[in-house]
């Protein structure tokens, strides 16, 4: 039987819970599970406080109940998988290095930030800063995928290095700034001045974008490589058609103020 | 032992250990993935003269590749890992990178690879880009009509090579033939190449020559000609054409499963015996033994 975590109090202010992370909870009985420490705020209170904790882990935690207000939930995690039913709160799989993280509801801002490897899958929609950079460090994402099927606030992908980040919707402004590599795909739009400072990298969108001036256009074709990422995503559900598949895209090389090396593919026809 | 009319000598074809890599070639056409697979398997019949064996596996359809377009599957061996990554990367530098709109994956899962994008990649003289999707790291190779993109590296696994048959007709026409159905026959057998033209031989060889500078010469024992003449012979009075199917495998299966069906599909009217090269059991590491291939359906 897998862990089952059912939020049974809703807090009145964030709880800090990373805890609750499939690296620590390995031979953890039911009572020493519920005295593990989180913060309520301030406060040091016990898991057991909020959650009502069933059965023992055995790779898999499945957690209950509206998570809005936890945050950390899965931050450091190196395998294992934590499925998550409802909505869930901020840094989620902060700095993962493996395993895997399914969110069935909506996710906070935050979300597998400075993450290195691993797999994050969003059913619904995520805030600000999807796999971004803390402020203050050069680098975000540096590997692993995140999966977004609604849509995404602003800096999707702010600073990533490697890996892969799908927004299945819509994504606001700032997608890919700073990027220094690693792959944005929007299947919706984008707001404004995405790739602001990208050095290298790819950012691809379905739909037309307003374009930094500091970027170049430089043709229009059918990039192989696509036609291999978007048939890999559709393993997930996403929705990409054939026309998507076997399309043309324009390419506009940028950020002409750094290395002008990264690159917007927008799809065409 | 005998199929249909056909004898089959008790004897074994004697194979050698052998390096193996598969390479999936995919284009926007079935005809242009076979064009680029054509060209990269031309000119390796043997490792003697050719540095490498290669072959065309089979033709994928487009939902078995990697980015979803008809592709292609070659096999290439060679004698140590370090000569497979060679082979591959002149043959896909120069046959494939340069075939329009092909792209080239890696086929074999092994714990071996070698560096084969990751050497083709500075063709793009600083423009080339790396993407790394799952357990595939690619390279985008900016070229004249896009990109060409290819893995990095490529899986080098233990291999089987030489394993042969012997076909002995009545007559030319007959042999060929029959030579041909058995080929067919053993092509759709996953794993398995027959590097040859059609996947037959007619200048079977001996190990040696009475020319010190020659390693190896022609079979003078199964040359229908040399009846007479050469100091051994080993073509029957009823038969007046010798035709050799060599195969070479990913694993031993394999290439016994190619060698049952071939000598099945072979054994037709006017083939008088199928027999298979060996050296006395000496120099290869694999002795294939015909009655107990076939019995061991």
């Amino acid at each position: 039987m897998s862990l089952t975590l059912s939020l049974h109090t809703l807090p009145d202010v964030p709880i800090e819970a990373d805890v609750i992370c499939t690296d620590k909870l390995n031979n953890v009985n039911e009572a020493a599970l519920s005295a593990l420490t989180i913060f309520h705020g301030k406060e040091q209170v016990m898991l057991g406080d909020f959650f009502k904790v069933q059965g023992k882990y055995d790779g898999e935690i499945r957690i209950e109940g509206d998570l809005s207000r936890i945050k950390h939930l899965g931050a450091g995690m190196s395998g294992g998988r934590i499925i998550i039913s409802g909505n869930v709160g901020a840094h989620l799989g902060a700095g993962m290095s493996g395993g895997e993280i399914i969110v069935e509801g909506n996710a906070g801002d935050w979300i597998a930030s400075e993450m290195i490897g691993g797999r994050v899958i969003v059913k619904g929609n995520a805030g600000h800063m999807v796999g971004g950079a803390y402020r203050g460090s050069p680098v975000g994402m540096q590997g692993g995928e995140i999966i977004i099927h609604g849509n995404a606030r602003n800096e999707t992908g702010n600073a990533m290095r490697h890996g892969l980040i799908v927004v299945g919707g819509n994504s606001e402004d700032f997608t890919g700034v700073s990027m220094l590599a690693g792959t944005i795909i929007v299947l919706g739009e984008m707001g404004i001045r995405s790739g602001a400072g990208m050095k290298r990298g790819t950012i691809l969108s379905m739909h037309k974008a307003e374009m930094l001036p500091t970027f170049t256009y430089a043709c229009t074709y059918h990039p192989t490589y696509v036609r291999v990422y978007l048939s890999y995503i559709k393993e997930y559900g996403l929705q990409i058609d054939d026309a998507q598949l076997n399309g043309n895209y324009e390419r506009w090389i940028g950020d002409a103020i750094e290395l002008n090396r990264g690159e917007i593919l927008l799809y065409a026809n | 032992m005998k199929i249909n009319s056909t004898e089959i000598i008790d004897t074994f074809a004697e194979a050698f250990k052998m390096y193996g890599s598969r390479a999936i070639i995919t284009a926007e056409t079935k005809q242009w993935a076979m064009a680029a697979a054509q060209s990269m398997t031309g000119f390796a019949t043997s490792v003697i003269g050719c540095k490498c064996e290669a072959g065309i596996e089979q033709e994928l359809p487009a939902d078995k590749t990697l980015d979803k377009r008809p592709g292609v599957s070659v096999l290439l061996f060679a004698m140590d890992i370090e000569g497979i990554g060679k082979r591959l990367m002149e043959r896909i530098g120069q046959c494939v990178m340069t075939c329009p709109t092909t792209a080239c994956y890696n086929g074999l899962t092994s714990d071996n690879t070698v560096a084969v994008g990751g050497q083709l990649r500075y063709f793009g003289d600083g423009y080339q880009i790396s993407k790394v999707l799952g357990n595939h790291h690619l390279w985008r190779i900016p070229v004249m009509d896009g990109e060409f993109l290819v893995e990095e590296s490529f899986g080098v696994q233990d291999a089987v090579g030489g394993g042969n048959l012997l076909i002995l007709g009545k007559d030319q026409k007959t042999t060929l033939r029959a030579a041909n159905a058995a080929a067919n026959a053993m092509r759709e057998i996953p794993g398995i190449i027959l590097p040859f033209p059609n996947g037959v031989v007619r200048s079977g060889s001996k190990i040696g020559s009475k020319y010190k500078s020659l390693i190896a010469s022609t079979n003078d024992a199964y040359c229908p000609t040399l009846r007479g003449a050469a100091a051994t012979s080993l073509v029957p009075s009823t038969s007046n054409c010798v035709l050799e199917i060599v195969i070479d495998g990913l694993n031993i299966d394999a290439v016994e499963e190619a060698m049952r069906v071939g000598m099945q599909a072979a054994a037709k009217p006017g083939i008088k015996q199928i027999t298979a090269g060996n050296y006395g059991g000496n120099l290869g590491q694999f002795h294939l033994h015909l009655h107990k291939i076939i019995n061991s359906n």
